[in-house]
């Protein structure tokens, strides 16, 4: 049974996707800066939460990207288990990245990691980087987050001893600290615990797609302490430093204790759409 | 203390900025990012001239999103789509050779960046510009008058934009060698240590 879902229907509905994420953040993400802005006592701070309130403006009304860094291209795709997808996924999703980059446009960023040359359509071995999970059901959900290298190159994997537990939290916020100004905060932080040495990295980046406020007290309680450091909108003192943290988690082995920390900027960008289903 | 400035800038206009202040920039501005400085250092090191003018520049830490369109007589015309500020701190350590050999006056970036405040001294500050801002940026470029080593792609090519009134910037390391990231830094490392 596959309903609607056409192989021209993934292309068409993945770029929509795609445009809406790189254009428009999340109204989670957009309210939880406004309310930031309200509580900064910094003047310096504020002006940075006001820059970044009026480029998401400017962003979303004139349908351009947030972020001339458009990111690398990750995509969870659900395929409910019912479906029988007669037709290439991947090479739709690939389509979709290669139009998006030209028509957004994306800025191409995908290069060989050893020749650096730049294949000019944000794809390439292992890019756009998919992940496929099926699920209950009749439908295809596909959810993609571009993720900007500024914050991706201040994530920690950190093999850990099972007796170090109690330094897990201190892992995050040094993680936060050292990265300072240079993710882009306010950050969210999405951490993984558990699993295995990949899997903990996966769990950690895809806590960043959770709503923002979604957290519990531990999160909260290592969130308060970020934003104790004063390190501030992009570095440059103030009250947030960091809008969330987002913690997954999964059992592990019983000698392992993997903890992985994605650091996000404030341009939590992730878009999803559900095909199929009983229409 | 706000100031606005135009480029070419003198040692007398950055010289005024205290870290903390916020600047305006006004005219021709340089983007740069790893492979553009380490040609440029490169260049240097075998003795060529640069095909750009680096006396009183400003630098810009960016990889713009750029499009081309069709000018009159087939010429090429360039527009910014979306140009904010990459993270400094990865051009950190080419920058002190890039100073000793050309009189930049202006880093612009984000982030902040380590271990170069020495080699601003007397002679040129770091601004930063918000990060992610873009579409923000965008608007205050006027113009995309050349393109400088489209070979290395769009986002390390080296763009001159016409920009008005660009910022707001805060002025991040001074001529006096104040940084205001590592004296933030500073601050949060300490109170995480006493937790």
């Amino acid at each position: 049974m596959t309903g609607n879902i056409t192989y021209d229907a993934v292309v068409e509905a993945t770029f929509n996707i795609i445009k809406e994420a790189e254009t428009i953040l999340p109204e989670d993400v957009v309210k939880a800066l406004e309310t930031a802005k309200e509580n900064e006592s910094s003047d310096v701070a504020r002006s940075q939460i006001e820059a970044i309130l009026k480029n998401i403006e400017i962003a979303g009304n004139n349908s351009i990207p947030l972020c001339q860094d458009t990111g690398i291209l990750i995509f969870y795709v659900e395929i409910g288990k019912e479906l029988n997808l007669d037709f290439d996924l991947k090479g739709a999703i690939l389509e979709a990245t290669r139009t998006a980059t030209q028509q957004v446009p994306l800025r191409p960023n995908a290069v060989d990691p050893i020749t650096r040359s730049n294949s000019s359509d944000n794809t390439g071995e292992g890019l756009p980087d998919i992940k496929y999970d099926f699920v209950e059901g009749n439908q295809l959900k596909i959810t993609v987050a571009p993720k900007g290298a500024g914050s991706e190159n201040m994530s920690t994997l950190k093999m850990m001893n099972p007796t170090e537990l109690g330094s897990i939290e201190d892992l995050i916020v040094e993680t936060v600290l050292n990265a300072g100004g240079r993710p882009c905060p306010p950050v969210i932080v999405g951490v993984g615990i558990g699993g295995s040495f990949d899997k903990a990295a996966r769990l950690a980046k895809s806590s960043l797609l959770r709503d923002v406020d979604d957290m519990d007290d531990d999160e909260r309680n290592v969130l308060a302490r970020i934003n104790s450091l004063g390190i501030g909108p992009m570095g440059l003192g103030g009250d947030t430093t960091a809008l969330a943290v987002h913690v997954g988690r999964s059992y592990c082995h019983t000698a392992s204790l993997p903890v992985a920390i994605n650091i996000q900027c404030w341009a939590n960008r992730h878009s999803s759409v559900t095909l199929g289903g009983d229409e | 203390m706000e100031y606005h400035l135009k480029t070419p800038l003198k040692e007398e206009d950055v010289e005024q900025l205290n870290a903390g202040d916020i600047v305006y920039i006004s005219g021709i501005v340089l983007t740069a990012r790893d492979e553009a400085h380490a040609r440029i250092l490169e260049m240097h090191e075998e003795g060529h001239e640069l095909p750009f003018d680096l006396e009183g520049a400003a630098i810009y830490h960016c990889g713009p999103l750029m499009q081309k369109k069709e000018a009159d007589q087939g010429a090429e015309e360039w527009t910014v789509v979306a140009a904010g500020p990459t993270t400094s701190d990865r051009m950190s350590k080419m920058t002190p050779e890039l100073l000793k050999h050309y009189n930049v006056r202006t880093l612009i970036g984000k982030g902040g960046m380590n271990n170069v405040a020495e080699s601003l001294k007397g002679k040129c500050v770091y601004l930063a510009y918000t990060g992610g801002c873009a579409a923000l940026a965008a608007g205050s470029i006027k113009k995309v008058p050349k393109v400088h080593w489209f070979d290395l792609g769009m986002p390390e090519a080296v763009w001159e934009l016409e920009v008005d009134e660009f910022g707001p910037l805060i002025v991040g390391i001074d001529t006096k060698s104040n940084d205001l990231f590592t004296s933030i830094k500073e601050k949060a490392r300490e109170s995480f240590s006493k937790k």
